[in-house]
């Protein structure tokens, strides 16, 4: 996704010359399509991203869209006051890219990992938080935010890769369907829609149909789409690469609850601190219950025991 | 009104307006006074508060906010009737400079982060090939904040020549004096190795102020401090240098003492 961001962005600066690209000295072999073509709004502001937040409200405020690209939480989790205080506050059009959904720097350790980002970030007024599944939504999604007045949030996967069943649809406030089952309601975000897809898939061969909604548009919440398909099953899994608490399953939770919805929630997320042998993002996902096989095994049990 | 007589009014209204709202960050306001009237009535360029290619000021010592309001009222730029709603309900003029209030570009209070913004907003100028300068006046004991150091390597780096940082060096901050606090000395020296241009003046001498930031006109390569060494509490004898006056509200007895003061050289 973080290459799909890139190209996308260079393009889009072709015909846009508010767009300039930070970043807090992160991005070698990535960053290079834009930093290339436009040396001249390109800004390695060294390792600062406190500062980066800072100067990016000083250039929103002056007509900019500045994007300002780190990795998850340093973009997120080191200036979240900065953010709060300017972009958001001022209500500027800076533009934040974490790279790292979830666990997906997986030998680098904790220090590294994206699993409140959403969490933290949600919690701000006016802030758009968009969670691309794949390269192709998230171009699309960049393309469909390039003029918000706001700030927005875009939490990418460090990896490329497609999903052909999105297509690169992508709406602010909607969310995409993937499958049509009765028997059971997936709710997903991110990367981690393939594992879904595959225990969906595993499901399916013990006989368990699924639908699956793909939350790229985390905020503004896809609010009617979610009540249509949660009024519709007797129960839900919210399946995402974040801690349990804040992010989606929060999200959905939240919206059973105001609108008094008959539908017991399941959160499948990280639930503890990842104080365990470190390894790849894969291993690290199955040692917390998020490989495809526990995924579906998982909702295979919580089905049985409604039933 | 002769442009001496600004920071003696701006004093009386701090003095009236901190009784009438019964808030302290007084001794804070009576420090910048003169540095700020000295920007607003002889070095910027503003020619009205919403024109594009005007100065920019920044504070991003938010608490002395009072300062900031009572010159924006001698500019004609709020009513006498909107600057007596300062820290009432439904006030755009509360402790800390908000958004909303025409002439602030961007709202602070969190120290540190006026700078990081005013640095953004230089670069932007430069990058939009406009002539506007950016003011940011700091305190001292705000350099106690890593970010303070993020932007002015940033800054010098990139030679933002039109950003100027006013350092209210008056030695003292919430708690205590600096120098027992968190040292920052030697300020000059620190600013100086980070790549700008430094000058040292007086910070009650709005003349020295003028000259001085002429004097750094000529420099297109670095971006520039002034280290302004103030009086905390300046202008009310027994505020001066007192550390209780950084919160604490006046009595109505201290309040006609302190305007008995300040109307001394008004």
């Amino acid at each position: 996704m973080r290459i799909a961001f890139i190209n996308a962005l260079a393009e889009l600066a072709k015909h846009d010359s508010r767009i300039l690209l930070l970043t807090s000295d992160l991005g070698y072999m990535v960053i290079e399509p834009f930093a290339e073509q436009y040396p001249d709004r390109f800004i390695n502001v060294g390792v600062a991203e406190q500062n980066m937040v800072g100067v990016a409200t000083g250039l929103a405020d002056a007509g900019f869209v500045p994007f300002i690209y780190s990795i998850t939480p340093f973009a997120v989790l080191r200036p979240f006051e900065f953010i709060r205080n300017g972009p958001v506050y001022h209500q500027l059009p800076v533009r934040i890219i974490g790279v790292g959904q979830g666990v997906e720097y997986g030998f680098n350790g904790n220090s590294h990992f994206g699993l409140e980002d959403v969490g933290v970030l949600r919690t701000q007024p006016g802030l758009t938080i968009i969670a691309p599944a794949d390269d192709a939504q998230t171009k699309t999604a960049i393309e469909k935010t390039s003029n918000l007045t706001g700030p927005v949030y875009f939490r990418l996967s460090k990896d490329s890769f497609e999903i052909p069943e999105l297509s690169g649809n992508f709406e602010l406030g909607q969310t995409q369907q993937i499958g049509n089952g009765m028997d059971v309601l997936i709710l997903s975000t991110g990367a981690i829609t393939r594992e879904v897809i595959q225990a969906a898939q595993l499901l399916s061969d013990q006989g368990l149909r699924s639908t699956i909604l793909v939350i790229a548009s985390i905020a503004p919440a896809p609010v009617s789409d979610l009540i249509k398909a949660l009024s519709t099953f007797k129960c839900a899994f919210t399946v995402e690469s974040h801690y349990i608490t804040g992010g989606i399953g929060s999200l959905v939770a939240e919206i059973v609850a105001d609108h008094c919805l008959n539908v017991r929630v399941v959160r499948l997320g990280f639930d503890v601190l990842l104080n365990n042998p470190l390894g790849s993002s894969a291993y690290l996902q199955a040692a917390n219950g998020l490989s495809p096989e526990k995924i579906a095994s998982r909702i295979q049990k919580v089905l049985e025991e409604s039933n | 009104m002769t442009q001496q007589l600004f920071p003696s009014q701006i004093r009386k209204i701090i003095l009236e307006q901190a009784k009438r709202a019964n808030v302290g960050h007084i001794g804070s306001a009576l420090s910048v006074v003169d540095i700020i009237a000295a920007l607003y009535f002889e070095v910027m360029k503003i020619s009205s508060p919403t024109d594009p290619d005007r100065d920019r000021f920044v504070l991003s010592k938010g608490h002395a906010a009072l300062a900031l309001y009572a010159t924006f009222f001698l500019k004609n730029w709020i009513t006498s009737e909107m600057l007596a709603t300062y820290c009432s309900n439904d006030t755009l003029l509360p402790v800390h400079p908000e958004r909303l209030l025409k002439g602030v570009d961007f709202g602070t209070g969190s120290l540190g982060m006026g700078i990081s913004y005013a640095t953004g907003a230089a670069l932007a100028a430069k990058l939009q090939n406009s002539q506007r300068r950016v003011f940011v006046l700091v305190s001292d004991a705000e350099c106690n904040e890593g970010i303070v150091w993020e932007a002015a390597m940033f800054a010098a780096h990139h030679k933002i020549s039109n950003l100027y940082v006013i350092i209210d060096l008056n030695g003292q901050q919430a708690l205590g004096y600096t120098q027992d606090v968190l040292n920052t000395a030697p300020l000059a020296e620190k600013w100086e190795a980070f790549g700008w241009q430094v000058k040292n003046v007086d910070g009650h001498s709005p003349e020295e102020i003028k000259s001085a930031i002429q004097a750094c006109e000529q420099e297109f390569t670095r971006p520039h401090a002034l280290i302004a060494r103030t009086t905390f509490g300046k202008g009310v004898s027994f505020m001066e240098n007192k550390i209780k006056w950084h919160y604490w509200p006046m009595s109505m007895e201290e309040y006609m003492l302190a305007l008995e003061n300040v109307e001394r050289f008004s």
